[in-house]
């Protein structure tokens, strides 16, 4: 069957039917139309009886940096394999430019650039012979070869290096000559797993700076677990655990819907005790955690409250009604890692349960 | 398919950049010229004893004291050596994960085999054009009979064609070299040997087991006789295990 579909060149899907048209050439293609770049439904996927995703729904626009989060196992690399053509879903579809992934395999990886997790590169290779090397395999037509490594060598900051063998070079170099295989032939879409897993922080900083760059004119999904990576490179976020979704949206709209309290700090002058019995008396407030450097006279606490009401207002009536002095309020904002950690605690808990009475279905 | 030279100069570069083409491609030639050398030296003193023999000197030609048993020796030594070229033609790129990158290129599974078959088969033409030297010095010096020239030449590049198709199977379903290498040693000899069983075997097992034997089919190329059931028992035999390797290929996306 496959030998069937190989031995005729695969029909590309006519563009200029399916309401979507490429303007202009090299570094300059734009996207335009009413299919997403990325379409995922249900995609589903199984190694052996294990589950590693599991009905996964997402779109991702044109231009959009989109980060894929969770922890080791959840389903990251699974999702980025199926969505480049490298591995086949069990059960769902995925769309890219609106071909799928079954169908127009060798069409949808023409518009992809893939680094995988840890940088697979030819360690025998000098860096200029593999850039080569992959132009030749994405079918850059020779007459265009040169200037296009060219082009990568300095978008990717390798044109140092290009002489160089490959086993010789520094992680933070391997990585970039990923990145530059990757961006081979000028795809509109880059799929980017951990691209900064295992670089010092000085490197992490120069690998973002040059995925913020390479963003400008394309799509990027990336895979990580680096919180603030995301907060600082991505426009939207797709958290996923245990080969689901549990939420999707901006950085800043996943810290304020997705938190389970508000959180503000206090500074009193008074003993904490008193302090203490007067703000858990109040309406909203959930918990009241004390800080470390409380001095005699000066109580410092955090309080939670829940999400939906501004607290800060009714301490401080609260406070002064007393006529005590009220030294400090400010709000604490969550972060995402506060989000994420709550997600997948929340996730895990629920699966915990699930198990259990799947458990027992299964034993019936 | 358009891919499959990128993927065919890149193999071929990694045989010699590294030593391995050149260490195979030493020894083989060592080893022929060496057993080419010992038959010579035979022939001139056989041909000594013969002259005062002349029924036994009917006997004895080019044909049958050289190039029969050097070109019986080499396909030995192929066989040996073959499983070193192909061993890590998967292997490698699985362990080291340039397998993932390279099937999410344009290119296509059957592209990245013909690219990766077709260098380890020029490995192996250069490997017998280094030993060109040996026919051009019996047709210099004597007269060789031409047919049994090539015909020992195409069942050595057929065998070997053969043989690669087996390793690149092999080498495709592990991550593990030695493995691979080891594998596709045994099975090929196994295959090589597998006519000493027709003998004990019943008459109709005997003779399947003798249509698929390696070493009979040889054997036929070497008398200088070019017969259809053999090109196509070599090719067959190519074709069956590149179809496997393809198989493999998918099996990997799968697994992925």
């Amino acid at each position: 069957m496959r030998v069937a579909i190989l031995a005729h060149p695969e029909p590309e899907p006519d563009l200029t039917n399916q309401y979507i048209s490429v303007k202009g050439v090299g570094s300059e293609i734009t996207l335009e139309g009413e299919f997403p770049v990325i379409e995922v439904e249900r995609l589903t996927k199984y190694y052996g009886r294990l589950a590693a995703i599991h009905d996964v729904n997402f779109r991702v626009e044109s231009g959009e940096i989109v980060g894929f989060l969770g922890p080791n196992g959840a389903g990251k690399t699974t999702t980025m394999r199926i969505l480049t053509c490298f591995s086949p879903a069990s059960a769902g579809t995925a769309r890219i430019l609106g071909m799928d992934v079954r169908e127009h395999s060798l069409g949808i990886r023409k518009k992809l650039g893939y680094l995988p997790e840890n940088v697979p590169l030819y360690d025998w290779m000098r860096v200029k012979g593999y850039l080569d090397f992959v132009a030749r395999a994405k079918g850059v037509p020779a007459a265009q070869r040169p200037g296009e490594l060219e082009r990568v060598a300095n978008e990717a900051g390798v044109d140092q290096v290009m002489g160089r063998i490959i086993r010789t070079l520094s992680k933070g170099y391997r990585q970039r000559v990923g990145l530059a295989q990757a961006l081979i032939g000028d795809p509109p879409i880059l799929i980017l797993d951990e691209p900064t897993i295992g670089l010092d922080p000085r490197q992490i900083r120069e690998i973002r700076q040059l995925i913020k760059g390479f963003s400008q004119n394309r799509t990027v999904i990336l895979s990580t677990h680096i919180l603030p990576e995301v907060s600082q490179i991505c426009d939207r976020v797709i958290i996923i655990n245990r080969g689901s979704i549990v939420a999707e949206d901006t950085p800043a709209n996943l810290i304020r819907s997705e938190g389970k309290a508000t959180r503000s700090q206090i500074v009193v002058r008074r003993p904490e005790s008193e302090v203490r019995e007067l703000l858990s008396g109040l309406p909203g407030v959930l918990s009241l955690q004390v800080q470390t450097p409380s001095s005699q006279d000066e109580t410092s606490l955090t309080v939670e409250a829940a999400p939906d009401i501004d607290i800060r207002p009714v301490l401080a009536r609260a406070v002064t009604e007393k006529g005590w002095d009220l030294l400090e309020l400010r709000a604490l904002h969550a972060s995402l890692e506060d989000v994420f950690i709550d997600l997948v605690t929340q996730e895990s808990e629920a699966e915990v349960a699930g198990d259990e009475t799947s458990g027992k279905e299964a034993a019936a | 398919m358009t891919g499959w030279y990128a993927v065919f100069r890149k193999e071929v570069a990694h045989f010699f950049v590294s030593p391995i083409a050149y260490s195979i491609i030493a020894i083989f030639t060592v080893i022929s010229g060496f057993f080419f050398w010992a038959n010579i030296s035979m022939l001139s003193i056989l041909s000594l004893q013969a002259a005062s023999n002349p029924m036994y000197a009917q006997r004895i030609n080019l044909t049958n004291v050289v190039i029969r048993p050097v070109a019986g020796t080499m396909s030995i030594v192929l066989l040996l050596l073959m499983p070193l070229i192909t061993m890590r033609l998967f292997a490698e790129e699985k362990r080291s994960g340039t397998m993932e990158l390279i099937q999410t290129y344009p290119i296509g599974d059957m592209g990245v085999l013909a690219g990766k078959f077709l260098a380890s088969l020029f490995v192996l033409a250069v490997m017998l054009a280094a030993t060109g030297c040996f026919p051009l010095f019996l047709i210099i010096l004597g007269k060789p009979d031409p047919g049994t020239l090539i015909g020992c030449y195409l069942g050595l590049l057929l065998m070997g064609a053969a043989f690669m198709a087996l390793g690149a199977f092999i080498s495709s379903l592990t991550e593990n070299q030695i493995v691979a290498a080891v594998v596709s040693f045994g099975v090929a000899l196994l295959l090589w040997v597998i006519s000493y069983l027709s003998s004990f075997s019943g008459e109709a097992a005997g003779a399947v087991l003798k249509q698929l034997s390696i070493l009979e089919r040889l054997e036929s190329f070497q008398k200088g006789v070019l017969s259809l059931g053999d090109i196509s028992y070599f090719v067959l035999f190519s074709a069956f295990f590149l179809f496997l390797t393809l198989r493999s290929l998918e099996v990997h996306r799968w697994r992925g």
